[in-house]
This record gives structure tokens, C-alpha cells and sequence, in this order.
């Protein structure tokens, strides 16, 4: 992958890093939220990349390059404490209610009242705007289940046991053709989109670079392991009933062959949620019964990222249609 | 395969391991793909017989 183009102060100089230059690395407290600073998200997915799969012509070495560790520790740290401020209430709340982590976790997403993305997905989104979707999310799905492999090793026993399983099914479960993020890449061609990993990374918003920033943060980060492990979760239990609507939405507007994957993630899902939450979630938290604050933190993580960007989506879509009244009256 | 295992999610799913078809009410065989399945116990699944996450709108809109 060639390296995107830097959108800001923050992201230019670690491009220049990456281009072998040695710019200053120092950060200024900026205002406001760090999640919603594409500049901030975009230098955080470039550094988090180099753990990935890289960029074509950048040292390998540069992974563990002291000044890119320390400016990723210090945008990490904004990130987490904005993310613990904006969940506190819903993690008390869960804690509050008590019980059985399982539950918990999967109450607490079923309890959600976000914006209502998936269903307007299914009935009202033109093909321009389901298309906006595939490209905002591909970033994430074309690495699906990479930045919770980071977590495997860190686990032990059942939970282990547990995440491998899933995450088997995750990556294809033996076969190469059912590998998620390709079932990704092909709904991205049957939609005229480009399946290449991150073709679209100059494209998406802040929120969508957040939204895989904060996996590769719980991932990347054994002290997190506990909020990724719930953060998986409730991801998985957040994309059963979604992904069918939004493989009606893109039946309706006959983008038939992009839906196979939102149709698997049904099924899968359904599976999914249940050995993430009572599975993984339930032996971390049978063995370290002081952890379920820190996984509850990482299942509310899911829910107030995923509220931001729809929210964002479905104002920017809004703005557009105000915009262009009579293209869409003609 | 060595050994089917079924595990009852608490209001969800029966978690399915080890099997290589379920059969429906109408004797339709459905092959398992997976290495787990979830196979509806609430009768509401538009997947029948998986579990397609349709239980959880069915509580809500019960409570």
C-alpha cells in the first residue's frame, strides 16, 4: 500500500518520518474531541499500519521507532480518556444493574437507543449513499478481526480457547473464499468500489479511522486487554439485526451481490455475540473478577463510536440531499 | 467431527458444535458451514432454523 496523503500538521510529519525524515514529533493539547480530529486519527492509523501490513518503500523498523511509540502512547492516551469520559455513565449504569457478564454486556447493546443508521440503510439510503457506507467502513472490514488477534496471546484457558474459535469462523474457518475481509472486497467490486486495502483511507472520515483505531489501541496494548475483549463483543452483538437490514438496503437498490456479506454476518453474528459475550468475556472475567468494569468500558466504547459516526453519516447525507434538491427530483 | 456438544444460551440460542446438518420441522436438512452454529429456540428467526439475532427486538418490544 503506498502511503495516503496527510490531512494535517500531525499526520505530515509522521509521513515525513516515514519518508525518512526527522520532523519534531512534539504535541500541543489540542481543544475539543480527539476522536473527531482527522488529522490526530489519521497520524494514529498511519503509526498503528506499521504493525499491520505496512507501507510500500517505509523501513520495517519504523514500527518500534522510539518517536513514533512515544507520539502513538501520547494521541492513545487523549483518545482513551476521551473515550472514558463519554462511557462513564454506561458503564456505572451496567455495573449498577448487575449480574452476570454475559448478560451485561449484551443488555447494555441491546439497550442502546442510537441513531437509527441500519434502518434508514434498509429504506431509505439511494445507492450513492449505500455505496458511502461500503467505502466509510472499508477501512475497518478489509482488516476485520486482525486487531483482535493481538489479543489471543495475552488470554489463557477458556477464554483463549473461545476467541480462537471464533475467530477461526472469522478468517475463513479453512477456506480462503470465506475469509470475512474478502467477502468484504467483494461486495466493494459488486458495488464499483475498489476492494485494495486501503484504497479508501484518504477517503473516510475521522470517525471511521477512530472507529479501527480504538481495536489496534485495545489490541495493541496488553494493559487494555479486558476493555478489547468487551469492546469485541459488543461489536459482534451490534452487527447481527444491522447487517440484515443492510443487506435488504442494498437489495433494494440492486446492489444484489454486495450483500452476501452483511448476509453471512447474520448467521455469524448471531453465533458470535453469544462466545464473545458469555465465552471470552465470561472466563476473563470468572478468572479476574476485578476486570468487568474495564471489559463493560470497552463494550460502551462500541456503542458511543459507532452513535458518533452514524450520527455523522446520516448529517452529512442530509446536508447533501438539502444541497441538491433538484438532482433528486430529477 | 468427534462429538456433537449443544449449549442453551440464557434467552438466546442453542449454540451448536460437532454437527454436520440440522433438520427442520419440515424435514429439510440445512448443512452446517461452521464451526459453531446458533440455531433459533424462539421461533422468530426469518433464518429458521439459525438464529438471526431476531429474539433481542422481541424482548425489547416485550418490555
Amino acid at each position: 500500500m503506498e502511503i495516503p496523503p496527510p490531512c494535517g500538521p500531525l499526520s505530515t510529519r509522521v509521513v515525513e518520518v516515514m519518508s525518512g525524515r526527522r520532523p519534531s514529533l512534539e504535541v500541543t493539547s489540542g481543544q475539543g474531541s480527539v476522536l473527531n480530529d482527522r488529522d490526530v486519527q489519521l497520524a494514529l492509523w498511519l503509526i498503528y499500519e506499521l504493525s499491520y501490513r505496512g507501507f510500500d518503500g517505509v523501513d520495517l523498523a519504523l514500527e518500534w521507532d522510539p518517536d513514533l511509540v512515544r507520539l502513538r502512547l501520547r494521541l492513545e492516551q487523549a483518545v482513551e480518556h476521551e473515550l472514558r469520559t463519554a462511557t462513564q455513565a454506561r458503564v456505572e449504569n451496567a455495573l449498577e444493574n448487575g449480574g452476570d457478564v454475559g448478560d451485561l454486556l449484551l443488555q447494555m447493546v441491546q439497550d442502546d437507543q442510537g441513531p437509527p443508521l441500519a434502518a434508514y440503510l434498509r429504506r431509505d439510503a439511494t445507492l450513492p449513499q449505500l455505496q458511502d457506507f461500503l467505502r466509510e467502513r472499508s477501512v475497518q472490514q478489509l482488516k476485520e478481526s486482525d486487531p483482535q488477534a493481538f489479543l489471543l496471546p495475552r488470554l489463557r484457558g477458556e477464554a483463549k480457547v473461545a476467541l480462537a474459535e471464533l475467530q477461526y469462523d472469522e478468517f475463513g474457518a479453512g477456506r480462503p473464499e470465506r475469509l470475512h475481509q474478502t467477502l468484504y472486497a467483494q461486495s466493494l467490486v459488486a458495488a464499483w468500489l475498489d476492494p485494495g486495502y486501503g484504497a479508501y483511507v484518504a477517503d473516510v472520515s475521522a470517525m471511521s479511522l477512530a472507529s479501527t483505531n480504538v481495536m489496534s489501541m485495545f489490541g495493541l496494548n496488553r494493559r487494555l486487554l479486558a476493555a478489547g475483549c468487551g469492546h469485541f463483543a459488543a461489536f459482534e452483538a451490534s452487527s447481527a439485526i444491522p447487517s440484515r437490514r443492510i443487506a435488504a438496503g442494498l437489495d433494494r437498490v440492486g446492489l444484489v451481490a454486495a450483500a452476501p456479506y452483511f448476509d453471512e454476518h447474520v448467521e455469524a453474528d448471531a453465533v458470535h455475540e453469544q462466545i464473545a459475550a458469555r465465552d471470552v468475556c465470561g472466563a476473563l472475567v470468572a478468572d479476574d473478577p476485578g476486570c468487568l468494569p474495564e471489559v463493560l468500558f470497552g463494550a460502551a466504547c462500541v456503542l458511543h463510536i459507532d452513535a458518533l459516526s452514524a450520527t455523522e453519516l446520516m448529517t452529512r447525507w442530509a446536508a447533501e440531499s438539502a444541497e441538491a434538491p433538484t438532482e433528486v427530483a430529477s | 467431527m468427534s462429538s456433537l456438544r449443544v449449549r442453551a444460551c440464557p434467552h438466546g440460542p442453542l449454540l451448536v458444535r460437532g454437527a454436520d446438518a440440522v433438520v427442520d420441522e419440515e424435514g429439510t436438512e440445512h448443512p452446517v458451514t461452521r464451526p459453531v452454529v446458533a440455531v433459533c429456540v424462539c421461533d422468530r428467526s426469518a433464518r429458521k432454523p439459525w438464529c438471526d439475532g431476531t429474539h433481542k427486538s422481541v424482548r425489547t418490544s416485550a418490555t
